[in-house]
């Protein structure tokens, strides 16, 4: 009977978890009527979540383009089609390591900051303070931070796919020497702006939703000590992890899938 | 004061990034360029079969992309393919008796459209038929027809 009932509670408290995580969407959308009239708020959350991850997100995407512009010459070379390396360098980046890879990079770098953020704030009692003051922390410190997180992620996606085409470009063309003028027009040849590039913003999109969502409820739900701030932080990240590559194999079936 | 000031100036200059790089992976990476407006003028041509040919399948002369394959449509009666092809208006000097074929770019490549000019001095308009059309070569068929050729020959020989 036991493992029934422990099989029960998992199942209830997780169901109940996904509950709360709802609510506190729709408490956090409630919120954006009063972010129009408070811009300033979304500047300073732009600030810490988008142009703080900029560094890592274009050194990443350089390097990332420069090694599959590495590979990608390896393997062309061996069918004499080098040619085409702008190709596979620019779909490869524009249609998945761009959005994946960035969101990964953003849960770990803007999601934990997040989680962190409003943990500490929760445990120091900064939040149940701004609510004895009749303001609601969740349209005060939720909305900006998720709109800031919501709006940073397609932007810093297409720095990472147009650097990691430059890259790409740098190592195929500058040091392997493939036609410069091939891998721009296969590139523009093959590359559809609905099919690919459209999909991938999409992508990126429901990527920063996803990861801003989880770092927020993570952070608004820890438990309020230094050790259930730490869990949370752990947690946002590897839930992050999970749901990018689910939600990436999901919408790459529905976009690419015939 | 200032702070806010110098955030708000890092904030713009990520927005300004974040935009410029989805702007190069349009107008850079992307075929927006070459797809540049829906001006120029529509010719249609018949095919017996169009193989793998595609809608936006490049049509070239000389070798020069000069419009894209806007529609393909088969017709009930002759049993035909009716291709739709969008020339840009700057080819405006392309004779009427011009010859259309079906190329495959390379032996795995895509299929496109080559046009070879005729000596008319009347020129394609909007809504123009090219009469002298070309099917795609089908593997198959060039293969089986190789092999009839090759059964007729050694049934000649003996």
């Amino acid at each position: 009977m036991e493992p029934l009932a422990r099989l029960g509670r998992i199942g209830i408290a997780s169901l109940e978890r996904l509950g709360r995580g709802h609510l506190l969407l729709l408490h956090i959308f409630s919120g954006i009527t009063d972010l129009i009239t408070r811009p300033r708020l979304l500047v300073a959350q732009l600030h810490s979540v988008g142009v703080l991850s900029m560094l890592i997100i274009t050194v990443s995407g350089l390097f990332v383009g420069m090694v599959l512009g590495l590979q990608g010459f390896y393997i062309l070379s061996q069918f004499g089609a080098e040619e085409t390396l702008g190709v596979m360098v620019a779909a490869s980046l524009v249609r998945e390591l761009g959005p994946v890879v960035t969101a990964l990079l953003f849960a770990g770098r803007a999601g934990s900051a997040l989680t962190a953020e409003i943990g500490l704030m929760k445990a120091t009692e900064q939040l149940s303070g701004l609510e004895m003051m009749a303001v609601d922390p969740i349209k005060r410190i939720l909305t900006p931070r998720f709109m800031a997180g919501l709006l940073s992620m397609p932007l810093l996606a297409a720095m990472f796919s147009a650097i990691g085409v430059i890259g790409g470009h740098f190592v195929g063309v500058g040091l392997l020497g493939v036609d410069e003028g091939a891998y721009w027009s296969q590139m523009q040849a093959k590359i559809d702006l609905h099919e690919d590039i459209y999909n991938g913003v999409i992508k990126s999109i429901v990527f920063g939703f996803v990861c801003t969502w989880i770092a927020l409820f993570q952070g608004h739900d820890c438990v309020p000590t230094s050790e259930g701030v730490s869990r949370a932080t752990t947690r946002t990240v590897v839930h992050s992890a999970l749901a990018i590559l689910c939600l990436d194999f999901v919408l790459t079936a529905l976009m690419f899938g015939e | 004061m200032v702070q806010m000031r110098t955030m708000e100036v890092m904030v713009g200059a990520f927005m300004a990034a974040g935009f410029v790089a989805l702007f190069f992976l349009a107008m850079q990476v992307s075929n927006l360029s070459s797809l540049a407006g829906g001006d120029g003028y529509q010719v249609t041509a018949r095919f017996d079969n169009i193989g793998g040919l595609k809608v936006r399948s490049p049509v070239a002369m000389a070798g020069v992309r000069i419009g894209r394959v806007a529609g393909i449509s088969f017709d009930n009666t002759t049993y035909e393919a009716i291709v739709t092809m969008q020339i840009d208006s700057s080819y405006n000097t392309i004779p009427d008796d011009t010859f259309a074929k079906i190329y495959t770019a390379g032996l795995l490549g895509e299929q496109y459209i080559g046009l070879d000019p005729g000596g008319s001095e009347e020129y394609l308009t909007d809504g123009g038929k090219i009469s002298l059309t070309q099917s795609a070569l089908v593997l198959e068929e060039i293969i089986g027809q190789f092999l009839f050729s090759k059964a007729e020959e050694g049934g000649g020989d003996e």
